[in-house]
């Protein structure tokens, strides 16, 4: 038994470190602390951004600095107003085509998690699709859904729901 | 020290054969209609789960489950377990024990007509005996009082951490002798607790002893489910940011991955041979069926849609996969044949049935059905097609059958919390399950231990 917790508590301590680890290099390393046979290599394992880059996307006059697309209730087309943000990261990311980045697409909190994580995955799906019609290369865009896991909002009112109906752009040290 | 595993307990039929059930029992226990497996008491430690019972049957069979002579040398009372497993059923009542002079033994002549005049209909006797090397042997018998005759009993050697254990065994026992149907008390089950930000899978005895955790994460671990054989769980966790499929060893703590390519990793489901799993992955655009071995290997695509295919479980022959699409506009159960094949379509009730597990005989599918904005476990017939709402609640999610199928557990929001319920098969029985300061989610049923 003894032996037993001493394993358990050895991988936790493992899966700890690498998050650590992954939390102070930003994205270097995306492939998990763990065992991983007959895995693809999953995900952007892109460079950091450069300070350029940085001021660039944070830069409150720019489009570049909006990285969230809201959804209608059951919807999962980027809105018209929410066109120019995604033309804009497509426009940076052909002008910068090492950077690599995170779509993540997210559901309010109704009905099963797990069909929720495939909703959010078409919400995700929908906006690179967008961005490789754009011109931006498939290697730099990895669209994954979070489902219901992480809301913005808390609480069960449309307001709630209508923010974590979203897909979120992250860039290299942004997740 | 909570145990994961029941070690090996010596058993010695003591009984001249098994005798069938009582005719009348099993008659009286099917009008009962109910079971309540999930057993639950205030938990050490890690779980502390605690069970608030909403629902009882109708009849339940009495029964007299008298202290075992001399088990006051164990730290807990085994009759006291029993009697608590057994009266949790939801299908049996313990009587009041008086005190008896001298104490009855499992080898005592039974005076049928005073546990009659008693009104009980079944009594178990047994004892507690100390042996040179430490260990502890527990006998019972069991006693069919209206027949007037003994219905069996077995012998256990167990040292003091199998006290729990081997009373969850006796009960097993004794609810298989009378009910004609395996127990569940001596099953596992895993679910996910939430504190804050942080994240446990834990795995509780089915009364919600001896909870403890084998992972905890400041990211969400969600849709646990257990192989086969009960020595593994196949979860997700989005530990690396993303939805990553996992195997955990119960036995040593290692974890595999079993599934992380580019895009969503979700939904593992295991075949009943314990080889393969089914998973859902995004990685060709969309969200679509794969089989993949254990060991991350071998992975081949199973569904071929534009539509959402996600949530697969294996019927318990291995032959088919039940599972949610909305290839048909609204998200619905559909069946496949497991090696490929064309879909068809299960459920028609309404525009949102997900969530699909099929009973352990094969013959009924528990899902989430949505009706008026309220999110139900449901109960479908798989021959006669009648549909079953078992709840009259508004957020239930993951159902997870008892092994013996008398019940299903899932997660569900009450005031605002996440907590465990569980329903028996014919929805009349139910029973809550909370955790003291988190949201319970995500619970999954685990086999019975060979």
């Amino acid at each position: 038994m003894r032996a037993f917790w001493i394993a358990v508590l050895c991988a936790m301590l493992a899966a700890c470190a690498s998050t650590d680890e992954q939390a102070a290099a930003g994205v270097e390393d995306r492939k998990p602390g763990t065992e991983a046979r007959g895995v693809e290599a999953g995900g952007p394992s892109g460079v950091g951004l450069t300070d350029a880059q940085r001021a660039a996307l944070t830069n409150p006059s720019s489009p570049l600095s909006k990285r969230s697309i809201f959804y209608d209730f059951d919807k999962y087309d980027v809105k018209a107003e929410y066109r120019p943000l995604v033309e804009a990261h497509a426009q940076f990311l052909r002008d910068n085509s090492s950077l690599k980045i995170l779509i993540q697409g997210n559901t309010d909190d109704r009905g099963s998690r797990e069909y929720n994580i495939a909703l959010g995955q078409r919400r995700s799906d929908g906006v690179k699709k967008m961005m490789i019609l754009l011109g931006v290369h498939e290697d730099q865009v990895e669209a994954v859904s979070l489902g219901e896991e992480k809301p913005r909002a808390l609480g069960s009112t449309e307001d709630a729901w209508a923010q974590n109906r979203r897909s979120d752009i992250l860039y290299p040290g942004e997740y | 020290m909570p145990q994961l595993e029941l070690r090996s307990v010596t058993l010695m039929n003591i009984a001249s054969g098994r005798q069938a059930a009582p005719a009348r029992w099993q008659a009286y226990l099917r009008r009962a209609l109910c079971a309540m497996l999930l057993a639950l008491v205030a938990a050490p430690a890690a779980a502390q789960l605690t069970i608030e019972i909403t629902g009882a049957g109708e009849k339940r069979l009495p029964i007299a489950i008298v202290p075992l002579a001399g088990e006051g040398v164990l730290p807990a009372s085994i009759s006291s377990i029993v009697r608590a497993d057994l009266e949790r059923s939801g299908l049996f009542r313990g009587i009041e024990i008086p005190v008896m002079q001298p104490h009855p033994t499992e080898t005592s002549n039974v005076d049928y007509a005073e546990w009659r005049a008693r009104l009980a209909d079944a009594l178990v006797l047994g004892s507690v005996a100390t042996r040179p090397d430490g260990k502890f042997e527990v006998r019972f018998r069991l006693f069919d009082v209206v027949k007037q005759t003994p219905a069996g009993g077995v012998a256990y050697t167990l040292t003091r951490e199998q006290v729990r254990a081997t009373a969850h065994r006796i009960a097993d026992y004794v609810y298989e002798k009378l009910t004609g149907e395996k127990g569940v008390f001596s099953t596992k089950i895993a679910y996910v607790v939430k504190r804050g930000t942080v994240y446990e899978l834990q795995i509780a005895d089915a009364d919600g002893a001896n909870g403890f955790f084998v992972l905890r994460s400041n990211e969400p671990i969600l849709s646990p489910v257990w192989s086969p054989n009960g020595s593994q769980l196949a979860y997700v966790s989005f530990e690396q940011k993303k939805p990553i499929v996992y195997v955990h060893s119960l036995r040593d703590g290692r974890r595999r991955v079993v599934a992380n390519f580019k895009g969503s990793n979700s939904a593992p489901a295991w075949a009943p041979d314990g080889n393969t799993l089914a998973v859902t992955l995004s990685r060709d655009g969309g969200s679509q069926l794969f089989l993949v071995n254990p060991d991350g290997s071998n992975v081949r695509r199973l569904t071929r849609t534009s539509a959402i295919d996600t949530e697969p479980r294996f019927s318990p022959d291995g032959q088919f996969i039940y599972f949610t699409s909305d290839r048909g506009g609204s998200p619905q159960v559909y069946r496949m044949p497991a090696g490929g094949g064309a879909a068809q379509r299960i459920t028609f009730d309404g525009d949102y049935n997900v969530s699909p597990r099929v009973s352990p005989d094969g013959k009924r599918l528990a899902f989430i059905h949505r009706s008026s904005g309220r999110y139900q476990a449901a109960l479908l017939d798989l021959d006669t097609r009648q549909l079953q709402i078992l709840t009259d609640s508004a957020r239930d999610e993951s159902p997870s059958f008892a092994p013996n199928g008398r019940m299903i557990l899932f997660a569900t929001v009450i005031g605002g919390r996440g907590v465990l319920s569980a329903v028996s098969a014919d929805g009349r029985v139910k029973q809550r399950l909370t955790v003291a300061a988190g949201d319970v989610r995500e619970p999954a049923w685990g086999p019975f231990i060979q």
